[in-house]
């Protein structure tokens, strides 16, 4: 079965800026009410976390501490904060690389998700990014409560640091949404999209920083990282969160957020258009 | 249905057929089941190739975060990057082994809520066998060989007396590692009868052990020396083989010696992993079908 370009942004329940409000508003709900329906899930996912957590903060306090009490910029609280804050926003931040749109296109249901008068790339989006949101509640707050009980993390409580670093955490969880968008979509022309995920996971969690911080790498290993969006999902909202990036660098640094946030859409968007005529389901 | 499961295997075979006749039909379905699974997963090639290089990634981007850590320092928790890389290849040779028998149980999440386990009950053969003999997850082999070239250039690179003992004993270190964490799988397996919805728990202490397994063990607070020292025998993996191999001191509570134990830690593990399996097993009511 072969898809006309359809009804699809033109008109529709979306046709208004604010029905396209309503709409994902709607959407992003339900998918923070979907996150909310799998506690073991979020348990079992918080254990993991913490796991991680413990042992990195060992490997990387004991390299601290031979490196003087000081490696690369950071002394012992600034790397606990880094450690607990990564794996604080790893519920959240897609850095696996899976949604359930490769599956969907995959096994051909992506059709019907085409047929609704909703933009496939928003709507999914919308969705993911209310169930990420709230597995900031069972995996980030506890993971951030431990940090400062057990670990002695301290964080910035000056109101307008913690609501650039909120609004940086933010962006980091739909950028990530928006890249993981660009894996499943590129499943329109080669319907199995499993090794492309893979290579997300392993790209996007080692340059984002998430076991060693992108800021210690070698500067040419540096400067690859941040020619690409992956250090905006960790290394920038942990910077900013924690304050370790303050004033005018922390509001360029979100800038950076904003603008990668704008290519990812624009790509995906893009993506989108031509894969719908690209796609075939078989037997439908 | 459970007695299904404990239906000899023997049917075919005859009192008078030679024990590796015997052996050959009884690994015959096995044997179509994992040929099968070997062709579907080399059928999208582009996807597997792909699969392939990821493998090979991921182990080098594991080798570079280790690398990056250590180009401030000359030393971890008493082992120097010469050490450290003898760690890794033996720990991500290890586990990469046994992912690549075993890993694929932890898909047993989904055979439960899809009820889809209640079809293995229908066949002859031990659950566990089938399970493991269900999937082999050939794109681990390149993984595998990161895992052999660190642990080859870690050889090289360290001041080893060669003898025949330290041959041996390289050996069964691997030997026992790969068992420990095939183990590993087969109890977080286990425990997915009970879990079901929460399996990433299982995942803190399956991959948690992974990257606890390439570490130096001695950095490890006292909780983490009881979770991955001795309950979860993580440090025998690799770590303690390679501080009784090369002489150095080993960390509080875990004296070198113990590396010698390797095996030990296997058993333990094996003996963890299948009183687990039993239980989920036995707690396991069916899929309503």
């Amino acid at each position: 079965m072969r898809l006309s370009p359809g009804p699809q942004r033109r008109g529709g329940v979306a046709g208004t800026p604010r029905a396209w409000l309503r709409v994902h508003g709607r959407l992003l709900a339900s998918g923070f009410r979907r996150g909310a329906a799998y506690r073991g899930a979020a348990l079992g996912g918080l254990v993991a976390n913490v796991t991680f957590g413990f042992l990195k903060v060992s490997v990387l306090t004991a390299a601290v501490a031979a490196g003087g009490g000081e490696l690369g910029g950071y002394d012992e609280a600034a790397i606990v904060a880094y450690a607990w804050l990564s794996q604080a926003l790893l519920g959240s931040v897609n850095l696996f690389g899976r949604t359930d749109l490769a599956d969907r296109i995959k096994d051909g249901s992506v059709a019907v998700d085409l047929l609704r008068p909703l933009d496939v790339q928003t709507a999914t989006t919308a969705q993911e990014v209310g169930r990420a949101l709230f597995q900031l509640l069972p995996r980030g707050l506890p993971i951030i409560v431990l940090g400062v009980l057990v670990g002695g993390m301290r964080l910035p409580t000056d109101p307008p640091t913690l609501a650039l670093g909120l609004l940086s955490a933010l962006l980091a969880v739909v950028l990530s949404y928006l890249l993981v968008y660009l894996v499943a979509a590129s499943g329109f022309w080669t319907v199995e999209t499993r090794g492309l995920q893979v290579l997300y996971m392993i790209v996007s969690g080692f340059l984002a920083g998430l076991f060693v911080p992108v800021t210690l790498f070698p500067s040419w290993l540096y400067a690859l990282a941040v020619a690409t969006p992956f250090p905006s999902l960790l290394q920038v909202p942990i910077d900013v969160i924690s304050g370790r990036v303050d004033g005018a660098a922390a509001l360029g640094a979100v800038g950076v957020q904003v603008a990668w946030v704008a290519a990812a859409f624009a790509v995906g968007h893009l993506m989108t258009r031509a894969g719908r005529r690209r796609l075939e389901v078989q037997g439908g | 249905m459970a007695d299904l499961d404990q239906a000899p295997a023997r049917a075919g075979t005859r009192r008078s057929t030679t024990a590796l006749a015997a052996l050959a039909a009884w690994w015959r379905p096995y044997r179509a089941v994992l040929t099968s699974r070997v062709r579907a997963q080399t059928s999208y090639r582009g996807s597997f190739a792909l699969d392939l290089a990821s493998s090979v990634l991921i182990g080098l981007v594991e080798l570079a975060e280790i690398w990056v850590l250590y180009r401030s320092v000359d030393a971890l928790g008493g082992l120097d990057l010469a050490a450290v890389l003898l760690v890794f290849g033996i720990a991500d040779t290890a586990f990469s082994t046994a992912d690549l028998f075993v890993g694929h149980v932890d898909t047993l999440p989904r055979y439960l809520r899809a009820g889809t386990l209640d079809v293995f009950y229908l066949r002859p053969q031990p659950l566990l066998a089938q399970l493991v003999t269900s999937e082999i997850s050939l794109r681990r082999v390149t993984r595998i060989g990161v895992g052999l070239t660190a642990l080859a250039v870690g050889l090289a690179v360290n001041d080893i007396a060669w003898s025949p003992l330290v041959v041996a004993f390289l050996v069964v270190v691997l030997l026992a590692s790969t068992l420990t964490f095939a183990g590993l799988f087969v109890a977080a397996a286990g425990v997915q009868f009970f879990l079901v919805d929460a399996s990433e728990m299982t995942n803190a202490v399956v991959y948690g052990g992974r990257y606890a397994a390439t570490q130096p063990a001695s950095v490890w607070g006292k909780p983490l020396v009881a979770l991955f020292g001795f309950a979860v025998p993580i440090a025998f993996t690799a770590y303690l083989p390679v501080v009784a191999l090369l002489g150095l001191p080993g960390a509080e509570w875990l004296p070198s010696w113990l590396g010698w134990l390797a095996p030990l830690a296997a058993v333990w593990t094996w003996a963890v992993a299948l009183l687990a399996w039993r239980t989920g097993v036995r707690h396991y009511q069916g899929g309503g079908g």
